[in-house]
């Protein structure tokens, strides 16, 4: 099972996000921003950092780099991608997922562990756990705000789009505690927080991040 | 008058014709020219000197590059001669570089290398927080880049004016932010440090950052221009006209106290701008090219820029360079070639590659959008030589630019004030009795500012990027893994007590080595070398620079007795403001190797029923204590006795403790002694524990006697035996649970502690979580 992990100029949690990939029982394929190849994987992972330093809104120029171009239209066609931090940003921007992430309310950058409730646990990304789970994984950003108008706000929400909100305080000020989303098919998946840092009982704060990346391998084998 | 104004007065001064280019032959024939030798921060002795060197006057190009090369940051002239203590040290095995290189590069096991390194910011940090803070972090990480290894972890050793003092809420936000910033846009984690609070850094604040890099033995890269013909490739970010002067302005002069709120702003133009993205560019750019074997030699620009990789690359290596100023790429076209040789723009790095491999090293860098640029070659013959519109504006041999500066043995004098400061014993002051007076000093020393959750700060850091941290602040000591199959790892801990070198800089600098080699040790870790940042006042104050050879000599002396070696280190003057030195801060990095890092002991209780050991002794032992200090603004008498003997029998034990399995957690006894210790042993998982405090309550909870850490256990009859064996003194105080240290009818419950210890930072410095709420209506966009 080959999953892409996207490098952008900037991304940093590529390593980690490969990591997590093997640890699940995965084969992480590295993909470049600038090749128009998406190597034939199975799905990809656009992972944290700082693309293009952020310079301009997160994600902005990597939503519109040559291979988010073919990632897009993969999508399209059912391709299961996960966006974490950084890449949930990108994924927003390249309209991809609704809303918009901007600078945390308290205006710091803030890394703590994070409790998350799954509200939805029939994602491509996300199979491996149950409704109503709490999980603690590293939260780490600056620009992690997520925001929409009210009428989408409640439109995601009715239409069972979030996928992760967060529990025991909200670190950063997102509208309604959410933490991820998901698109329509339930394909594609983008949040704050950090699963891939929370797959190493050594170097996490739990192990409860490694679902996301054994959810997306069985929704491979079932389809 | 600032060191640009003394550039631009040099370019239309007085017998020049203004907008003509000084050359060396115009050197040669105006030799009674005036220059602005003073103004660029050089004595005139000094700039005899150079006019001798060369023979007649420097050019304006020349006198910048000598100017900033011969400053107190570049050449070490002051520290020099006393430094050499370190390298006098017994020669290690563990030592692959030593001092001298950019840093020095220790053998960790299986093929393994380290190299790292501390490096003080401090003036730039007081007059631009956030920007100061950053480049710092950028500038240690590029040192250890070019040792051929991959950054893998920052720390960060911080020290401000008194918490509440109006301009520390100027300062510390900013120059937190500032390392956050760069360090989490770079993708590297901070894995701890330190943040102290004292009145004497009001006007002076230190900022210290360490990097830690791995490599494989084979990959050690050096600082060399070798190998005539071979191209000089400049690349990274283009040259701006930040930070000129940075080196001999800001990081070699004291700041004049009786200017006020002008000094900021004045100095401002002296202070460079991080572009962190770049870096991050740098580093991986860097890496493919170490990896494809593609340069001979390798500088990056820091302090002085272009002055200082020129004239050390050629210098260190076989024969001369030559640069053409013209090919430099520039942010801003209307620098003058001196600025251009003084800028210390960030993010630049030189290379020595063979002509063969040019184009490959230029595709290395198109592939990660990194400029680079031939700008010169490596020549036959010793000399260095700059031109600038075709003509020949610097021809200097470059040892006498970048190796062979002034070096003064200045005068020293026992500072006048100490035998008064040692006579005034602690003992004198009361003593809490009681446990209404024992509680009250307990929670006064956990709250304040030096004692208090420092989470305000780490929680700014990203600790968790690159997936390898095991340990991070507020573990004595951060663990990173560095190979995910041996489990092979690292420990490295940065401690600076300024109280204690104040008292006595001989055994100060020997007690902060001591504790930096005891945080490293109770995470299990073999303690195996040693890096320091000394940061003390001005060299030309006979007084400070006792201080400094003290520290120096003390630490040297340490280092010989712990069988450790030095390999390398950053010295920092001049910090002081107006005529008051700051307290001497010799700040020690130890390094220590983890076999198996899924062997580190954490400091934090998870389990109840656990027995709670002491290890070491006690003695009464108060002197620029915690205790002292908060409880009565009190510094005087003697630091601890140091013990380093019985810092190696711990330190051994620990490890052993470590190796077996044996102990649960382990915390270092220092700044509060062990109510401090046993406070965020309890904090960390919310576990309390019932004790019996041996002896004298008072002088067993805030006595900061050294060689003593505090661990549990679920068996304690083994670690006594091992205890036994090693020759350390062991004393059970209690059992770990319930939710609150209780001592007979001294009781403080986790909830009061936690409250305590965990408030005073977001007081002082604002609370995120109060501004944490829902996004008012009308402030989204509308998509």
């Amino acid at each position: 099972m080959r999953i892409g992990v996207l490098t952008f100029p900037g991304s940093l949690d590529d390593v980690d996000a490969a990591r997590a990939i093997r640890l699940a029982g995965g084969e992480p394929v590295p993909l470049w921003h600038g090749d128009h190849d998406l190597k034939d994987v199975d799905a990809v992972v656009l992972p944290g950092g700082f693309s293009y330093g952020d310079y301009l809104r997160a994600g902005a120029i990597a939503a519109r780099s040559p291979l988010m171009r073919d990632v897009v239209a993969a999508a399209g066609g059912g391709l299961p991608v996960l966006g974490i931090c950084n890449g949930f940003q990108v994924l927003c921007e390249a309209g991809l997922l609704p809303g918009a992430l901007t600078r945390n309310s308290h205006l710091h950058f803030r890394n703590r562990d994070q409790g998350l409730l799954v509200e939805r646990a029939d994602t491509a990304w996300t199979s491996a756990y149950t409704t109503g789970q709490t999980i603690v994984v590293p939260v780490k950003n600056g620009e992690g705000r997520y925001v929409a108008a009210p009428a989408d706000l409640d439109r995601i929400e009715g239409e069972g789009r979030v996928v992760v909100r967060y529990t025991g305080g909200n670190p950063n000020g997102s509208s309604r505690d959410i933490a991820g989303v998901t698109s329509a098919d339930g394909r594609v998946v983008g949040l704050m927080p950090h699963p891939e840092h929370a797959v190493e009982a050594l170097t996490g704060p739990s192990t409860d991040g490694l679902g996301f990346f054994t959810s997306v391998l069985s929704a491979m084998v079932t389809s | 008058m600032s060191a640009t104004e003394g550039l631009s007065d040099l370019d239309t001064g007085p017998g020049r014709l203004a907008n003509r280019l000084d050359t060396v032959d115009l050197a040669a024939s105006t030799p009674d020219d005036e220059q602005p030798y003073a103004e660029l921060g050089l004595r005139a002795d000094e700039y005899d000197r150079i006019r001798g060197i060369l023979g007649r006057r420097p050019t304006t190009a020349e006198l910048a590059m000598y100017s900033v090369m011969w400053s107190e940051h570049c050449s070490y002239k002051s520290s020099k001669v006393h430094l050499r203590r370190f390298g006098d040290l017994p020669p290690s095995d563990a030592l692959l570089v030593g001092i001298g290189e950019n840093a020095g590069v220790v053998d960790v096991g299986d093929g393994y290398a380290v190299t790292f390194k501390v490096e003080s910011h401090n003036h730039p940090s007081y007059v631009e927080p956030y920007q100061g803070a950053a480049t710092g972090v950028g500038g240690i990480v590029r040192d250890i880049l070019t040792m051929g290894a991959r950054p893998v972890a920052v720390m960060d050793s911080l020290r401000f004016g008194r918490a509440d003092a109006p301009d520390t809420a100027r300062v510390l936000p900013g120059v937190v932010a500032g390392v956050g910033g760069y360090g989490n846009c770079l993708g590297l984690p901070n894995i701890g440090g330190e943040l102290l609070f004292d009145d004497c850094y009001a006007g002076n604040p230190l900022v210290n950052a360490l990097c830690v890099g791995v490599m494989r033995h084979e990959d050690v890269r050096l600082a060399k221009a070798e190998g005539v013909g071979n191209k000089a490739v400049l690349f990274g970010a283009r040259t701006g006209g930040d930070g000129i002067g940075g080196v001999s302005v800001l990081a070699s002069e004291t700041f004049d106290d009786a200017a006020d709120g002008e000094r900021g702003p004045a100095k401002r133009p002296a202070v460079q701008v991080g572009d962190p993205f770049t870096e991050k560019l740098l580093i991986e750019a860097c890496l493919e090219i170490f990896a494809a074997d593609l340069v001979t030699g390798i500088q990056d620009l820091g302090g002085a820029g272009l002055s200082c990789a020129t004239s050390e690359l050629a210098s260190a290596g076989t024969g001369g360079m030559h640069v053409d100023l013209d090919t430099v790429p520039l942010r801003d076209s209307t620098l003058t070639p001196a600025e251009i040789l003084m800028s210390e723009s960030q993010e630049r790095m030189c290379a020595i590659v063979e002509p063969a491999k040019v184009d490959a090293f230029l595709a290395v860098c198109r592939r990660w959008d990194v400029l680079a640029t031939v700008i010169g070659e490596v020549t036959d013959g010793e000399r260095l030589t700059v031109d600038w519109h075709g003509e020949r504006i610097v021809d200097v041999p470059p040892r006498t630019v970048a190796h062979e500066g002034p070096v003064y043995e200045r005068p020293m004098r026992r500072p006048a004030d100490l035998d008064a400061l040692q006579a005034d014993d602690p003992a004198r002051l009361p003593a809490p009795s009681g446990p209404d007076e024992l509680r009250a000093a307990w929670l006064a020393v956990v709250s304040s500012p030096d004692g208090a959750d420092k989470s305000w700060v780490t929680e700014q850091y990203d600790r968790y990027v690159r997936g390898n941290t095991v340990q991070a602040g507020p573990e004595d000591a951060g663990v990173v893994r560095i190979d995910e199959v041996t489990h092979r790892g690292i420990a490295l801990a940065l401690d600076g007590n300024a109280r204690f070198a104040r008292l006595d800089p001989y055994t100060g600098a020997q007690l902060n080595l001591a504790e930096a080699y005891r945080n490293v040790a109770v995470s299990g870790a073999v303690p195996l070398a040693v890096t320091n940042c000394l940061n003390f006042g001005s060299p030309e104050e006979p007084e400070v620079m006792w201080q400094f050879a003290e520290a120096v000599r003390g630490l040297a002396d340490g280092c010989r007795e712990l069988g450790l070696p030095v390999t390398g280190g950053n010295v920092s003057l001049y910090n002081q403001t107006g005529d008051v030195p700051i307290n001497p801060t010799p700040v020690i990095g130890v390094l220590g190797v983890h076999a198996d890092v899924r062997r580190r002991v954490p400091t934090g209780w998870r389990a109840a029923g656990e027995t709670v050991l002491l290890l070491g002794e006690t003695r009464p032992e108060f002197g620029g204590s915690a205790w002292a200090s908060v409880v009565h603004g009190h510094l005087g008498g003697r630091p601890p006795a140091l013990d380093l003997p019985a810092e190696r029998a711990l330190g051994g034990l620990l490890a052993a403790l470590s190796a077996a399995g044996l102990v649960s957690s382990a915390h270092d006894l220092a700044d509060g002694g062990l109510a401090q210790a046993l406070t965020e042993s309890a904090l960390r998982y919310g576990v309390g524990a019932t004790l019996t405090l041996p002896g004298e309550p008072f002088p067993t909870l805030f006595s900061e006697s050294v060689a003593r850490a505090v661990v549990t256990t679920s068996d304690a009859g083994a670690v006594r035996a091992a205890a036994e064996r090693a020759g350390v003194p062991v004393t059970e105080l209690g059992t770990t649970g319930g939710a609150a240290l209780t001592a007979g009818e001294l009781e403080l419950s986790l909830d009061e502690l936690r409250a305590a210890w965990s408030a005073t930072l977001p007081a002082l410095f604002g609370s995120p979580a109060d501004a944490v709420g829902t996004v008012p209506a009308g402030t989204v966009p509308t998509s």
